[in-house]
């Protein structure tokens, strides 16, 4: 290794109106290394990153790349000094070619596009070389998400490279998948690239980084080697205290039958079916699990249960009682809690204060309203009492919901949920967005809610989020459900299969 | 009627339906440009307004018909101009803006044209249909295709330029993408506001060609509101023809053929319908057009949406 570094940050400063993003950040990068920068979402990693890929300019500070300050005043600077980046939202046009997409911006604006034959050559070779499946005729958006994923990657590629960097690459991939990005990440490293991979998964950094920094607050607090350090280590760095790995678990045998589902279909907002004949039951103290690839009607399904998309065919019986069909008011009435998907959209809404949130669906009942009137009082008196019992960062009960961090705007969500002593919880994702500090508080509070008999159907794309907390596991693909599995990780590699819709067993290993 | 007047009334429908579609094909396939780039300009029936009025000013005062064209596109890039500057620069509510100009295209151009002209009366001379040796003598052929001036047949032109540009061209490309995922052009080094001002600035030059064909090909005055709800009609073309200058080229013919129609059934003293209803066709079948089209399907995703870097 060089003496001098590869790329250097030093003492880096942004701030975005009042927020500041990072906050003198220095960083080195060695050539031919693969450099993880793991921290919790809003530690500053992403907007580093964008920094040194000309996408955001820094206030303060400088870049030195391979050994000359560096002042990217756009992405092509950056690209045409060989430094690419796949982005955690894909910068690739739906409607386009995956040829289309890999040429757009390149050349003169004027130029009559010409010899496509060549640059699909080109795609061809490099797909090849790095035995990564790309079609470069194939229309973007007809594409699943790993497939996008691995276009972006060679789009990259394509433009040529020494430093590439992956902003939370695998977090839309299945285990198997994730297993081949992180064999690519080697090949490059031995192709002579530079590789940063940005994530807060813990176990894919210790597997493939040279070295490891955390990022907390806008800072690098710190910087190891993989074999000097471990998973619980880094978790403290990232979070700034002691993070407990696994959540204590009380074996308990489920009660009766809460929430059965009979042969459920339905179809999505655009008409393609989603949801093909899904049975299952949730029994009264048990978590039950549903593990996925996003987009393989896992929301369609929870809508479809909480009233907010029509069912075609099947049945939903909470508690002895049909609710097939009923409007969402009406389940909600049933003691039926729905902790939803994207908060923003049926969660919460931003502009109200955290008061008028907690009661959105009891604003006309008492003793949250009277006579039509709504008793201010007892709905402060509520909400603070969650605030606190749930220990939402907030200034007091009167701010908007909007003003709050992703994970405090979910932890008012379960805490509403909750207080409606709800029989039944519907879960889907429960800890997107949100910091590893509320993600241990909102999956203990849901342990407490099993413990006490409550029936929790969790839908997650978040594979360790379902081991630590279900008591068994389904697994969804292409709308039905494929298998089940209890939540044990040795078995990851078959549930990953199922993810994959390979329902037939793995053989075995060795 | 018999055969040879049936003949004769299809070849005179088919002659009228193109001219009368003229300047729709041209509103539209500038509103295809814009709309691909995600920019929804409803401003279209002010634009042509004003591109009308300037055809018709500067052919008053050169007598010059190409210098009149000329000029109806200028009006309607200034015109898109102030659209893009509000829309693009300061981020402003396209429908807003677009009402606003259509607003502003009506007043402006009835004032101007009140102020300086209306006591002249005077017409000028509109561009003359172009005789091809043999093909314009062909029997009912030659009235449904080969009458027309110049204007008319340069839709064709249009069209096919338009496509090419569209879909043969970076710039068509990036134009493209901008509408769909303007972040990634962002990344990709282009600048999304560049090209949204370009789109807009083609698609209003268009309009406002448009504009000029109905005072310097069609028409030989400026009439207070002449356009009587082409640019509308226009932005209904767009959604049936799923964005594509081809198809604004056909459903453009298809709507000339419904103005078309109604002033020739008005004519037939056998036909009992009143004539008001008859009037109405085009409009009617823009709304029916907007209803049974009206699914997102092939819409640029980012339609009607300002940029935000971060």
């Amino acid at each position: 290794m060089s003496t001098r570094p590869f790329l250097r940050i030093d003492n880096i400063r942004k701030r975005f109106g009042p927020i500041v993003a990072s906050d003198g950040v220095s960083l080195e990068i060695e050539e031919g290394e693969i450099h993880s920068l793991l921290g919790e979402n809003g530690a500053g990693k992403s907007v580093l990153m964008s920094m040194i890929c000309g996408m955001v300019r820094p206030d303060e500070g400088d870049i030195v790349y391979k050994g000359q300050p560096v002042s990217f005043a756009s992405p092509r600077d950056a690209i045409r000094q060989r430094i690419g980046m796949v982005h955690q939202h894909f910068m690739l046009v739906p409607n386009l070619t995956v040829a289309e997409n890999y040429i757009l911006g390149q050349g003169s604006a004027l130029s009559v596009i010409s010899d496509m034959d060549k640059v699909h050559r080109k795609i061809r070779a490099l797909s090849e070389r790095y035995a990564l499946d790309v079609r470069p005729d194939a229309i973007v958006e007809d594409l699943s998400v790993g497939e996008q994923q691995r276009v972006e990657i060679l789009k990259v590629l394509f433009h040529g490279i020494d430093l590439l960097i992956l902003d939370e690459p695998t977090a839309v991939l299945t285990p198997q998948e994730t297993d081949r990005l992180l064999c690519l990440m080697s090949d490059l490293v031995k192709d002579g690239k530079t590789v940063v991979f940005i994530s807060h998964k813990l176990d894919e950094v210790m597997r493939v980084s040279n070295r490891i920094s955390v990022m907390r607050d806008g800072r690098v607090v710190h910087t190891v080697k993989v074999g000097e350090t471990n998973a619980r280590e880094l978790a403290r760095m990232m979070v700034g205290r002691d993070v407990r790995m696994e959540l204590p678990r009380n074996p308990e045998p489920p009660g009766p039958i809460v929430l059965s589902v009979e042969n459920l279909a339905c179809r999505a907002e655009n008409g393609i079916p989603a949801v093909r004949g899904v049975s299952f039951d949730v029994r009264a103290g048990e978590i039950v699990g549903i593990a996925g690839v996003s987009g393989n009607g896992q929301t369609e399904l929870s809508l479809a249960l909480s009233g907010l998309l029509p069912v075609d065919t099947g049945r939903v019986v909470l508690n002895g009682k049909e609710i097939t069909g009923l409007d969402p008011a009406a389940i909600n009435a049933r003691s039926f809690s729905h902790i939803p998907e994207d908060r923003h959209k049926h969660g919460i809404v931003l502009p109200l204060s955290l008061s008028e949130n907690t009661i959105l669906q009891r604003y006309d009942q008492k003793p949250f309203a009277t006579g039509g009137m709504l008793n201010g009082r007892v709905i402060a008196e509520h909400t603070r009492d969650l605030i606190k019992r749930f220990r939402v960062k907030s200034r007091d009960e009167n701010q908007p919901i909007a003003a709050l961090s992703g994970g405090n705007q979910q932890k008012l969500v379960v805490a509403r949920e909750l207080a409606r002593n709800p029989d039944f919880i519907l879960v889907n994702q429960l800890t997107r967005g949100i910091d590893i500090g509320a993600m241990e508080f909102v999956m203990e509070e849901m342990l407490k809610q099993r413990d006490s008999g409550r029936a929790i159907l969790l839908i997650s794309t978040e594979l360790e989020e379902l081991f630590a907390i279900c008591d068994r596991i389904l697994v969804m693909f292409h709308g039905g459900i494929l298998g089940e599995l209890p939540p044990d990780r040795t078995r990851l590699d078959e549930l990953g299969l199922l993810m994959a819709g390979n329902k037939e067993q793995p053989a075995p290993a060795g | 009627m018999d055969d040879m007047m049936l003949l004769t009334f299809l070849a005179t429908l088919v002659g009228a339906a193109w001219r009368l579609a003229t300047p729709l094909i041209f509103a539209s396939i500038g509103e295809v440009f814009s709309e691909r780039a995600g920019v929804l300009n409803i401003g279209l029936e002010g634009t042509m307004l004003v591109g009308a009025f300037c055809g018709f000013a500067a052919a008053s005062a050169t007598g010059n018909i190409p210098l009149g064209l000329l000029a109806g596109v200028a009006g309607g890039m200034l015109f898109g101009l102030v659209f893009a500057f509000f829309t693009i620069t300061i981020k402003a509510d396209q429908i807003v803006v677009g009402a606003a100009l259509n607003l502003l295209g009506m007043g402006l151009t009835a004032f101007l044209f009140r102020t300086y002209y209306v006591s002249t009366g005077k017409g000028i001379d509109i561009a003359q249909p172009v005789h091809i040796p043999w093909l314009s003598d062909l029997p009912f052929l030659g009235e449904a295709f080969f009458r027309q001036n110049l204007i008319v047949y340069s839709t064709i032109l249009a069209a096919i330029l338009a496509t090419l540009v569209l879909y043969r061209t970076s710039f068509g490309l990036t134009l493209r993408a901008v509408g769909e995922h303007p972040k990634a052009v962002d990344v990709a080094g282009r600048s999304v506001p560049g090209y949204r001002y370009a789109a807009v600035l083609v698609g209003t030059g268009f309009a406002g060609l448009g504009g000029a064909f109905l005072t310097l090909g069609h028409s030989n005055q400026f009439v207070e509101g002449m356009t009587s709800g082409r640019g509308f009609i226009a932005l209904a073309v767009v959604v049936f023809a799923r964005w594509s200058p081809i198809g604004a080229f056909f459903v453009s013919l298809l709507f000339g053929l419904f103005y078309a129609l109604q002033l020739m059934l008005q004519a037939q003293a056998s036909i009992v319908v009143p004539y008001q209803v008859l009037q109405a066709l085009p409009y009617i079948m823009t709304i029916i057009t907007l209803v049974v089209f009206r699914g997102k399907g092939a819409a640029p995703s980012k339609l009607g949406q300002p940029y935000e870097m971060r």
